[in-house]
């Protein structure tokens, strides 16, 4: 077997394994972390401060039976939980954890990135329509529309990061980071990217798709068992990416300050901020409350959009006269 | 040459990919199933596209076939149709003779363009620049009509969807 077969299957296994340890890692962050804000203890019974809970909910995902609703349309129902899963574990691929730790190098890591993701809301699209349930449907519409809005203001802000890199390589755009870090020359367009990226991603308070309180659960409501862990885990990997590229386009990557840890130091520095921004997701969650669906066009079309090619805009001139 | 057998297998693949997809899109009458194989076919194609080492174009075939076109016709489903609705077609004589001289009309098009053309071999031909920066120049300038053009496909697939699901969803009820 040639030697780069054997490294591509070894980082598949690796890339899949991360991802189920990244949605138990997060599971477990989201429900500590909503128990503290919400002033109580949270996980407890399963382990350390219930560090293995996650691990016991995932068999009981595994054990359970899959419900297929009568009324549903069969084949595209089984089919919509893996075309949600297989493209999110895709970007992984190709974002560089540190300087040595990158599957695959690309000239265009970041269009393979964004195409990857696009393909997410076909999944949601499909799962909603063929549960054949209204909330399900409705999940469904809302879903779509936020993400296909929210996904220019996303865009147009890493526009303006390319526009001065003047590279779609993610290794290259961290190079360009040499002496500081792009948030500090544009704070603007990392604070519209991680807004558009918390409705990209489903997340409060732009959770309008699964709102519990009206919808149960949204597009995935006629989910069980390992139907509803895909759409779980494809949300976790969803979240990690989107932290992912943020912290390679606006923090340095895996840029910081030397450590004693040799090679180890990239990584660590680069997990430390990705996880530092998705707790600052998760304590957005539990702190704001869930908007109405006409504010968060509103907020799309009338604020973010405008802010955002103006920023590219005075970005644009600002590197052609520099 | 350990990977010229696996190339071979992954175009070969590929192929099967296309095929099989293009003939769900064509059968179907769940019209949701019918998107999903155009959605295959269409990554089939951007295979073919890695196949000739040009991930650019892979990736662009992705983002704007699957991940807007295909987004668009789901769409224009989802309002018009119930999951297990099948779509009512009514296939007539004057139909089937249409669509004979469309198709062999397109494949005698083809296939002139194909046996008229000189091929040359795409890597290290010529000494041209082949970069992805290069490629961003001359579509902003040269080919810069041609580029304006492509952003039509996306209007004409909105149109077709509303088309689609318009015809189907009338003829259903009569």
């Amino acid at each position: 077997m040639p030697p780069e077969l054997l490294r591509m299957i070894i980082a598949a296994v690796l890339v899949v394994a991360f991802v189920f340890l990244n949605a138990m890692i997060l599971g477990y962050m989201e429900r500590k972390v909503s128990a503290h804000i919400q002033r109580r203890p949270g996980l407890m019974e399963v382990g350390p401060h219930g560090v293995l809970q996650l691990l016991i909910d995932g068999f009981k995902l595994i054990g359970k039976q899959l419900v297929v609703p009568e009324a549903s349309n069969k084949f595209l129902f089984r089919l919509a939980p893996i075309l949600s899963f297989a493209p999110c574990v895709l970007p992984f691929v190709v974002i560089p954890f540190a300087q040595k730790l990158q599957i695959a190098s690309m000239d265009i890591s970041l269009i393979f990135i964004l195409a990857m993701t696009s393909i997410n809301v076909i999944a949601i699209l499909v799962a909603g329509w063929a549960s054949n349930n209204k909330y399900s449907l409705f999940g469904t519409f809302r879903s779509v529309a936020q993400a296909v809005s929210y996904e220019i203001p996303l865009l147009l802000s890493i526009l303006s990061i390319i526009l001065i890199t003047n590279t779609f390589s993610l290794q290259g755009i961290i190079a360009a980071q040499k002496y500081y870090w792009f948030i500090l020359i544009q704070p603007l367009a990392f604070i519209i990217y991680f807004i558009s990226g918390l409705a990209e991603t489903n997340r409060a308070p732009f959770d309008m798709p699964e709102a519990e309180s009206e919808l149960t659960a949204g597009f995935h409501t006629e989910y069980s068992g390992m139907g509803f862990s895909f759409f779980f885990l494809a949300e976790y990997a969803n979240m990690f990416t989107v932290c992912s590229i943020a912290t390679v386009l606006f923090l340095g990557g895996w840029k910081g300050i030397p450590l004693p840890l040799g090679d180890y130091t990239g990584i660590f520095w680069f997990m430390l901020k990705v996880y530092g921004l998705l707790f600052v997701m998760i304590w957005i969650r539990w702190t704001f409350p869930r908007v109405r669906f006409d504010q968060l066009m509103t907020f799309c079309w009338k604020y973010l959009i405008p802010f955002s090619l103006a920023n590219l805009l005075i970005t644009a001139v600002l590197v052609k006269l520099i | 040459m350990a990977y010229g057998i696996l190339t071979e297998i992954f175009f070969y693949l590929f192929i099967i990919l296309i095929v099989f997809g293009a003939l769900v899109a064509v059968s179907s009458q769940i019209l949701m199933k019918a998107v999903m194989g155009l959605a295959m076919a269409m990554f089939g194609t951007a295979g073919l596209y890695l196949y000739l080492n040009s991930p650019f174009l892979a990736l662009m075939q992705i983002l704007i076939y699957v991940g807007a076109v295909c987004i668009m016709i789901v769409f224009g489903i989802m309002v018009g149709y119930t999951p297990k609705q099948l779509a009512a077609y009514a296939i007539g004589p004057k139909n089937t003779i249409l669509a004979l001289v469309t198709s062999l009309l397109t494949l005698g098009v083809l296939q002139l363009g194909l046996s008229r053309t000189q091929w040359v071999q795409a890597q290290g031909a010529g000494g041209g620049d082949y970069s992805l920066a290069a490629l961003g120049e001359v579509l902003m300038t040269r080919y810069g009509l041609a580029f304006e053009l492509i952003s039509v496909v996306l209007m004409i697939a909105m149109i077709g969807a509303v088309a689609i699901t318009w015809n189907g969803k009338r003829r259903g009820l009569k």
